[in-house]
């Protein structure tokens, strides 16, 4: 039996049962890593170990009973800007090539709680800025439906990873899409949830007002299982809200009778590939046929979400990477002539291209006499674009929509237009400027056998919305494997 | 102090970046890029600006700039010490150190 | 005919806050402990670490802005000032700008020209920043981010003061405001309290306000005296001599006396201001607001009119008790255990004032108990000691806060009431010192002060003088 074929619900109720070792599903994972890396490349760091170590102790204490959850004993893999402490995190920069972080982000504390072994460390976008995972600076991870294409990004690896079964599950991190994308590239589920619901105490920020973790793995089961776990109020991190209805399992119902599902008319103009189209209205008519009312709607403002999200990432990751600077950790130039040169020379080698781009962008819109016009007016259109959902919500319980205009893009071919990658970001970024929940799972594939995922967006606090409308329609089409799982 | 000057053509519609402006940001963010760098980052940032004034179709008079989506307010922690000894923990990483201390290129103002 | 010109000046001050912790961490704000001890994630600038703001500072900004007079903001933010620094981990400072959580107050000074109010514009939150230390031998600096986090407080002034005598009057009446208030203790030489000087000299008459330098940390009153004096010279010296003065940020030199630019072409001044979206905003209630206002404890001014009216002291008095906040409480707690004010008032003008001069100590410093200093005006009132032995015993006090009972005891200081014995050292007096008696009866009334000497020494001070007089008068 392939452990990792199963998914991590499935799996952790093996593990439960005492059908399966917590060190053989450790053993299975760090074998399927060994087999498929060469070929994926979704990992910065695994460290087989730490991780058998610690299977040794989960397994003591799903023995002796003090561990009972869900997902006890199953390997993980977390995105690489999460800290665990006393393992490799790097950002996949090389200005964090050697940095061991002396603390573990709360997300991966609380899984740890829950029993979760953490086998390594997952490919990412440098700083998660990008929509391919190409800008690591540990490679490029490669798309297990294909090995000639991007897993999508930032959170390349941890999809890849997943999708490859080199482990049950993982952590991502969304700031403009970076989970959902790569989730509907590589044909997994993935929730970004809403701002504040995860913190975000040790995950190395990109853009605090938008970034936040969430799971990846193969069923909306695993993800809302993965998330009721990650969810909590957390003292060390003030944007953290404190929530009493996390019990996300609870909304694992298949029922979408009367619910009202709206589409963005914006969402399918031009530039969305007809393929993707056509699987979004194939999943919409799905969820209309199990009794859902569907419409289409103007959502409005769609096309300003990107330039709004840019200005306001890039200027918050322009101030948050300051303190990348060669001082107190990782890379410090060789050769340098004082201190300021010290810190240009640290930064100009430690940070890929596309960091800097962001890094020079956002200190730009930032400087005096440019703030009023670029950072308020992005902070305004913000504004504008949350009242835009705050109406649609009045009216629908859910909206649904294509995740990216295309299917994964082959590598090498989106890095050469940025602005070009910027805009598939499109149906992802307002997301992340309204703080709302929204998952992405597979509804079909391609003609050239490439996954595509189809978005639900619900309104703040409505997890339990998305997961119930997307856990129906998942009832209606079995996982498919990738052909690198099957490997 | 001197401030190098910034120069942003925005009636042309498109958007000129000076040198000394990609100069000037690269002071600030400190970063220090080679003249294709340079050059690149130029053309990048410009044709950003360019989509990004797209914003200016959109009016947004009257509407209050949003940082914080949820209306979170008083987040407090209490006067308690609480962290020991950071001890060796905060010097870990250090690039470099000195005993107990961080070392950096000299200071002092010229 | 030479032009008159007159100098403007406007401060920004910088003062520590009383916390225990930090102003986004847990981390103690103790002094005294070895480098980056202090220390966590949070107050180092660690990749992933998050600001949680410590309540208390809001409340003692609060409470500073209520005493001086000012507008609280009851919705206030955070804001991220970016600049490059080594003693700064973030490499941006969090500080407020947009929405600081006093605005538009001030307080009344006295100089000699009178008194006058000098404008508060407004009062921010901000984190200091951590120690650099200069190698003298390699071209290194080592950081320290023990200091780094540690709240503080900037108050800014309107451009209302005109010489450094109001700068001097200004400073004093901030700092004993905030240490009555218990929110800082406004230590210029350890740091807690720091002044940027900005200044800039006009034509009298002249309307607008001259091109101002900034003056940045500055360590004592004197030394800002010094460097207002010859920064408002050099700058007349160039309006003298056509020239302008440029806007620049100045450092003063106090051994040296003279300040000169600090420029660098990698110090933009361009901070890059947003709102911190790691720190939600700061909502004020009225009910917080009354709170705070209704714990305000009794200033300096108050006290000064109490003390000449509940306690019937000399103004005099009242004005130097009040002039520490420690020794305004140490007199109120004396006070409060003897019930002699006047007595209370005596020692502390008197034998402390003169202790902690010859000890180059401040008030601040004083460390005896209310306990030890009411023993002893009881003991001297009953006659337990005589006032040469309160003084000495005093001085213990001062020194050690020795036991006073104890002290007096095991040094067998009381006063001898035993007239016996007091007649028989007298009569031995009378008999040394022929010359003195004789004079005395005489009519030399004086004679007989250096007799009472004569005894007091013999009985080793512990003799009460008034007996001794009493009984040598008798004698002789």
């Amino acid at each position: 039996m392939n452990l990792l074929s199963l998914t991590a619900v499935e799996l952790g109720k093996k593990i439960k049962a005492g059908e399966v070792a917590t060190e053989e599903a450790v053993r299975a994972s760090l074998a399927a890593i060994e087999a498929k890396e060469p070929q994926v490349n979704g990992f910065v760091t695994v460290d087989g170990e730490y991780a058998l170590k610690r299977a040794a102790e989960v397994q003591k204490q799903i023995d002796d009973g003090t561990l009972t959850g869900p997902l006890a004993g199953v390997p993980v893999a977390v995105k690489d800007n999460l800290c665990t402490k006393g393992l490799l995190t790097t950002c996949s920069s090389k200005i964090l090539h050697n940095f061991i972080p002396t603390y573990t982000a709360e997300a991966v504390r609380n899984l740890e709680k829950a029993g979760a072994v953490v086998v390594g460390k997952t490919n990412m976008d440098e700083f998660a800025m990008g929509s391919t995972t190409e800008t690591s600076a540990y490679g490029v991870t490669r798309n297990p439906w294909n090995t000639a294409h991007v897993p999508g990004g930032s959170s390349g690896g941890s999809c890849a990873a997943v999708a490859a079964e080199e482990v049950s599950y993982a952590l991502g991190s969304d700031t403009g899409g970076s989970i959902r994308q790569p989730s509907s590239f590589c044909g997994v589920t993935g929730i970004k949830p809403t701002y504040g619901t995860v913190s975000r105490y040790g995950l190395i920020a990109y853009g605090s007002s938008l970034d936040q973790i969430g799971p990846v793995a193969k069923d909306v089961t695993d993800c809302a299982a993965i998330l009721e776990i990650i969810s909590s109020h957390d003292k060390k991190d003030s944007t953290s809200i404190k929530r009493e209805d996390t019990d996300f399992t609870a909304a694992l119902v298949d029922d979408v009778k009367g619910m009202k599902i709206g589409i963005p008319k914006d969402y399918l103009g031009s530039g969305l590939d007809d393929e993707v189209k056509q699987a979004v209205f194939k999943a919409a008519k799905v969820l209309e046929e199990k009794g859902a009312m569907v419409e289409e709607f103007d959502l409005s403002l769609a096309e300003y979400a990107i330039p709004a999200y840019y200005v306001i990432a890039a200027a918050e990751a322009s101030s948050n990477l300051e303190r990348f600077d060669g001082v107190k950790y990782g890379y410090r130039a060789k050769d340098y002539e004082g201190l300021h040169d010290m810190y240009k020379k640290s930064r100009s080698q430690g940070f890929g291209a596309e960091v800097k781009r962001r890094i020079m962008l956002g200190s730009f819109v930032l400087s005096s006499g440019y703030y009023d016009a670029y950072y308020l007016k992005a902070l305004r259109t913000k504004a504008l674009i949350k009242q835009a959902f705050d109406k649609a919500f009045a009216k629908y319980d859910v909206i649904l929509g294509p995740v990216a205009p295309t299917t994964a893009p082959k590598l090498g071919e989106s890095l050469c237009d940025p602005l070009k990658m910027y805009l598939g970001d499109i149906y992802t970024v307002s997301v992340n400027l309204a703080g709302l929940p929204g998952i992405s799972f597979p509804c079909g594939l391609d003609s050239r056998g490439l996954p595509v995922g189809l978005q639900l967006i619900g309104d703040c606090f409505q997890e339990k919305k998305i997961i119930r409308a997307a856990f129906s329609y998942e009832q209606t089409r079995p996982y498919h494997h990738s052909p690198l799982a099957e490997v | 102090m001197e401030q190098v000057e910034k120069k942003v053509d925005v009636k042309a519609g498109k958007n000129d970046i000076s040198d000394e402006t990609m100069e000037y940001v690269g002071i600030l963010a400190k970063l220090e890029l080679s003249k294709e760098e340079k050059a690149a980052a130029k053309k990048d940032m410009e044709k950003m600006l360019d989509y990004i004034d797209t914003l200016n179709e959109l009016d947004t008079s009257g509407i209050e700039p949003m940082s914080h989506v949820f209306a979170m307010d008083n987040v407090f922690r209490e006067d308690i010490v609480e962290d020991v000894d950071g001890g060796e923990d905060t010097l870990a990483n250090a690039p470099e150190r000195r005993e107990r201390a961080f070392v950096v290129p000299k200071t002092v103002d010229q | 005919m030479s032009k008159e010109y007159e100098t403007v000046i406007g401060l920004e001050v910088h003062v520590e806050l009383a916390t225990k912790t930090k102003i986004f961490c847990s981390c103690s704000t103790a002094f005294g402990s070895a480098p980056n001890t202090h220390t966590c994630p949070v107050c180092t600038g660690m990749p992933g670490s998050l600001p949680v703001l410590n309540k208390k500072v809001v409340e003692y900004a609060m409470a500073v802005g209520v005493a001086t007079n000012c507008q609280i903001n009851q919705y206030s933010k955070f804001d991220r000032k970016n600049y490059f620094y080594p003693d700064n981990p973030q490499n941006y400072q969090i500080s407020q700008l947009y929405l600081p959580i006093c605005h538009d107050g001030g307080i009344e000074i006295e100089t000699e020209m009178g008194s006058k109010t000098i404008g508060i514009h407004e009062i921010h939150m901000e984190e200091d920043a951590g120690k650099l230390v200069h190698d003298d031998w390699e071209e290194v600096s080592l950081v320290d981010y023990n200091r780094s986090g540690v709240p503080l407080i900037e108050i800014v002034s309107e451009p209302d003061m005109r010489s450094a005598e109001e700068v001097i009057a200004y400073l004093d009446k901030l700092r004993m405001i905030i240490q009555y208030l218990g929110a800082s203790d406004c230590k210029m030489q350890e740091g807690s309290m720091r002044a940027d000087v900005n200044l800039s000299v006009r034509e009298k008459g002249a309307a607008e306000f001259g091109t101002r330098t900034e003056m940045k940390n500055i360590g004592s009153f004197k030394a800002i005296a010094r460097a207002i004096e010859a920064e408002t010279a050099r700058q007349i010296d160039l309006l003298a001599s056509g020239e302008k003065v440029v806007q620049e940020t100045r450092r003063w030199n106090d051994e040296e006396g003279y300040s000169y630019a600090m420029r660098s072409k990698e110090d933009a001044q361009d901070y890059r201001y947003f709102p911190e979206p790691d720190l939600v905003p700061i909502i004020i209630s009225d009910e917080w607001l009354q709170e705070i206002r209704d714990k305000q404890p009794e200033l300096r001014d108050e006290k000064m009119k109490r003390y000449v009216e509940e306690f019937d002291l000399p103004k005099y008095d009242a004005k130097i008790l009040t002039s520490v906040k420690k020794l305004a409480d140490l007199f109120e707690e004396t006070t409060a255990l003897c019930g002699k004010p006047k007595k209370v008032s005596n020692w502390l003008m008197g034998e402390t004032m003169r202790l902690l001069k010859e000890h180059e100590m401040d008030a601040e410093d004083i460390s005896f108990s209310p306990t030890n200093l009411a023993k002893i005006i009881a003991f001297t009132e009953d006659g337990t000691i005589n006032g040469t032995v309160a003084k000495e015993v005093f001085e213990q006090v001062f020194i050690k806060d020795i036991d006073v009972a104890k002290y007096i005891e095991e040094h067998g200081l009381k006063t001898v009431h035993d007239e016996g014995a007091l007649r028989e050292t007298v009569a031995k007096v009378i008999a040394e010192n022929p010359k003195s008696v004789e004079d005395y009866r005489n009519g030399k009334e004086k004679a007989i002060g250096f007799l009472v000497g004569q005894t007091m020494k013999a009985m080793k001070g512990k003799a009460n003088p008034g007996m001794v007089n009493k009984i040598l008068k008798e004698m002789l």
